[in-house]
C-alpha cells in the first residue's frame, strides 16, 4: 500500500484543522439539540432577492460575466458604500464581486505578502484569519484582547506585537466571536498605529449591518487611512445570504488590480445569476435588513440579560448576532465547558478557544434563533450551571 | 397619538407574538417590567392594541372545518352618517367577522364565517341582501387559506436548514 499522504504539502498537511469542525461531528449525530453554535442568520434571504435570481435565470443569464463581476452591481456596491459609510470606490476599477467575503480576505491577502511577511490578526477572532495569511505565505501573529477592555485591541498592544515584518492589521468589527463593535475612537486610535508604522489595514466589515447602539463607522473613511485600506464587505450576513457566496473588495486601484489578476486565473468570476440578485438586495434590501436588524438587536439584549443572571458574565456587545461570555467560575475549560453542555443538556455552543488562545475561559453563543429556543437554551443553561454548582459543593465536603 | 422608541418597539414585538411575558419582554427591550406593563396597559386602554386572538387553521380540526365567504356590497350611503350606519348594522351579526370600507367597483368588503356554504347563503340571501340601503351583493367562497394576517399558514421555510455547528 502507498502511503497517500506522502503525496501532501508541507502546508497543507500542517495548517491545523478548524477548532470548530470536531465540535459540529458530535452535535451533528444527536438529536433534540438547540443550537447556539451557528454562524449565521436564521433568516431565509428575503422573497425579492430570490426572486430576481430565478427570473434572472429564466431569462438565460447563464454566462460568466466581466472578472471582476457585473458593472451594474459594482456601480450599487459603489453607490452603496458612499451613502452608508462615505466612502467612494470607481466601479469600473476599484471593486471586486467575490465569492464571499472568504475569497475577498483570501485576494487581499496574496496580493499584499511577501513569503514570511507579518499580519496582525486580533484575537479572537474568525476562526479562518490566520489559515488564509499562512496560506498566502505570510505569518499570522495573534494579538490576544481582554474581556476587560470590551476585547478592543490597544494600541500599546499592537505596537509590542510589531516586528520590521510586519506587513499589514487585520480587524474585524462587529467581532465574529466577541460581538465587539469598535467606534470612530477606537479605529482612531488603530489608524494612528497603522499611519505610522506603514501598515497596510485590512477591515472585514461583512457585520457592519448588524450594528445595535452606535452609527457604523468605517476605516476607509478616517483620514489618512484610504490608501492603506481593503475594505471587506459581502452580502452573507446582512441580507441572510450565507449560501450564496457573494461578497465583494474595495481599495485602491493598485491594490484592486492585483487582485483581480489572481481572481481572474483562480475563479473567473462570481455566479452571473446571483449577482442579479444581489443588485435587488442593494436596490430594494434596506427595509428587509432594518427588520432583521431589530429582531437581533432584542435578542442580544434578552440573552445577555439571561445570561448575566444565571451566572455566565458577559458585555453587551455592539453587534454581529454573538455573545461571548466568560465560564470562568465554572472551573472548566471552553472545550469541557462546551462538550459537557452539549452532553448533558444538549446545548450547543462553540468553545472560545476555537477562536484563539484568547478565547479560552468562554464560549460564544450564537443568538440567530428563534426566541423560544433561546428561552428554552437559558433554561437548560441554567440547569447545566447548577448541577456543577452543586458538584462542586459535593466535592468540597467529600475533601 | 404619537409613540415612542419603546412603545413602538413593543408593538413590533407584541404584533410579532403576543405570548412573550413580560419579563421576557422588559429583556428584550432593557426596560423594567413594570415600566413594559405600563406601556403595554396604555396600549390597550387607548385601542391601539385592540385585541390579542390567535391565527387558527379550523381546517385542520375535526367537526370544525367551516366556510369563508367574501362579498363585494354596493349600498347606497345615507345623508348625514355616509356607510357608517350601514356597515355597523352589517358588523353586528356574529356571523360577520370583517367588514372594511373600499375604493373602487363597490363599497363594503365583508367577510362572513359559517358551518356550511348552505347557511353562508343564507345569511347572505336573507340578512346582508335585505338591508335596505344594500343595492347588490357578489359572494365569494374561499377555498384555501394559504397566508393570513402576515402569517404563511403552511410554508416549506418553516424548517431550519442550517447546520448546528458553523464559523
Ligand atoms: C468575521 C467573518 N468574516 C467573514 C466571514 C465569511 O463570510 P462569507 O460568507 O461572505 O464568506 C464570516 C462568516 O462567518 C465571518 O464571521
Amino acid at each position: 500500500m502507498i502511503d497517500v499522504n506522502q503525496f501532501l504539502s508541507k502546508t497543507a498537511a500542517e495548517l491545523p484543522p478548524s477548532g470548530i469542525r470536531k465540535f459540529f461531528d458530535v452535535a451533528a449525530q444527536m438529536e433534540n439539540v438547540i443550537s447556539l453554535g451557528v454562524g449565521e442568520p436564521d433568516f431565509i434571504t428575503p422573497w425579492s432577492i430570490r426572486d430576481e435570481t430565478i427570473a434572472s435565470i429564466e431569462e438565460g443569464y447563464t454566462s460568466y460575466t466581466a472578472n471582476p463581476g457585473l458593472l451594474e452591481l459594482r456601480q450599487e456596491i459603489s453607490n452603496y458604500l458612499k451613502n452608508r459609510f462615505n466612502i467612494e470606490y470607481d466601479p469600473k476599477n476599484q471593486i471586486i464581486v467575490t465569492i464571499g467575503a472568504s475569497q475577498a480576505l483570501d485576494l487581499a491577502f496574496r496580493a499584499i505578502l511577501n513569503p514570511g511577511e507579518e499580519v496582525l490578526i486580533i484575537e479572537p477572532a474568525f476562526v479562518s484569519y490566520p489559515a488564509l495569511v499562512t496560506l498566502a505565505g505570510g505569518k499570522p501573529v495573534q494579538v490576544g484582547t481582554k474581556a476587560e477592555n470590551g476585547f478592543k485591541v490597544t494600541p500599546e498592544q499592537i505596537e509590542e506585537a510589531l516586528t520590521p515584518n510586519t506587513k499589514a492589521i487585520l480587524i474585524c468589527s462587529p467581532n465574529n466571536p466577541t460581538g465587539t463593535f469598535l467606534n470612530k475612537d477606537d479605529l482612531t486610535k488603530i489608524a494612528e498605529v497603522a499611519i505610522k508604522h506603514n501598515l497596510v489595514v485590512i477591515t472585514d466589515e461583512i457585520y457592519a449591518e448588524l450594528t445595535y447602539d452606535e452609527d457604523y463607522v468605517s476605516m476607509a473613511s478616517l483620514p489618512g487611512m484610504y490608501e492603506r485600506t481593503i475594505t471587506i464587505n459581502g452580502f452573507s450576513k446582512a441580507f441572510a445570504m450565507t449560501g450564496w457566496r457573494l461578497g465583494y473588495v474595495a481599495a485602491p486601484e493598485a491594490l484592486i488590480q492585483a487582485m483581480l489578476k489572481i481572481h481572474q486565473y483562480t475563479t473567473m468570476c462570481a455566479p452571473h445569476m446571483l449577482q442579479h440578485g444581489a443588485i435587488e438586495a442593494l436596490r430594494n434590501g434596506k427595509d428587509q435588513v432594518e427588520e432583521m436588524q431589530r429582531s437581533y438587536r432584542r435578542r442580544r439584549n434578552y440573552i445577555v440579560s439571561s445570561l448575566n443572571e444565571i451566572g455566565l458574565e458577559c458585555h453587551t456587545p455592539g453587534g454581529a448576532f454573538y455573545v461571548f461570555p466568560s465560564i470562568k467560575n465554572t472551573g472548566l475549560t471552553s472545550q469541557e465547558f462546551a462538550e459537557q453542555l452539549l452532553k448533558k443538556e444538549r446545548v450547543a455552543v462553540v468553545p472560545g478557544n476555537a477562536f484563539g488562545e484568547s478565547g479560552e475561559g468562554y464560549i460564544r453563543c450564537s443568538y440567530a434563533t428563534s426566541m423560544e429556543q433561546l428561552q428554552e437554551a437559558i433554561i437548560r443553561i441554567d440547569r447545566f450551571l447548577k448541577s456543577l454548582n452543586v458538584k462542586q459543593e459535593q466535592v468540597a465536603i467529600e475533601k | 397619538m404619537k409613540l415612542t422608541k419603546e412603545e413602538l418597539e413593543i408593538l413590533y414585538i407584541l404584533e410579532e407574538n403576543h405570548r412573550l411575558s413580560t419579563g421576557v419582554i422588559a429583556k428584550q427591550t432593557q426596560l423594567s417590567e413594570e415600566k413594559v406593563e405600563e406601556i403595554i396597559k396604555k396600549l390597550e386602554e387607548n385601542k391601539v392594541i385592540v385585541s390579542y386572538p390567535a391565527i387558527i387553521d379550523w381546517s385542520k380540526v375535526e367537526g370544525q372545518e367551516n366556510v369563508i365567504a367574501m362579498i363585494e356590497v354596493n349600498v347606497t350611503p345615507k345623508r348625514g352618517v355616509g356607510f357608517d350606519e350601514v356597515a355597523e348594522r352589517i358588523y353586528r351579526f356574529p356571523e360577520v367577522s370583517s367588514v372594511y370600507l373600499m375604493s373602487g367597483a363597490f363599497d363594503l368588503s365583508v367577510t362572513v364565517e359559517g358551518k356550511s356554504l348552505k347557511e353562508v347563503a343564507t345569511f347572505v340571501s336573507e340578512k346582508l341582501s335585505t338591508i335596505d340601503s344594500v343595492v347588490s351583493t357578489r359572494t365569494h367562497f374561499i377555498l384555501k387559506k394559504y397566508k393570513h394576517d402576515g402569517v404563511i399558514i403552511e410554508g416549506k421555510e418553516n424548517k431550519d436548514r442550517r447546520m448546528v455547528v458553523s464559523p
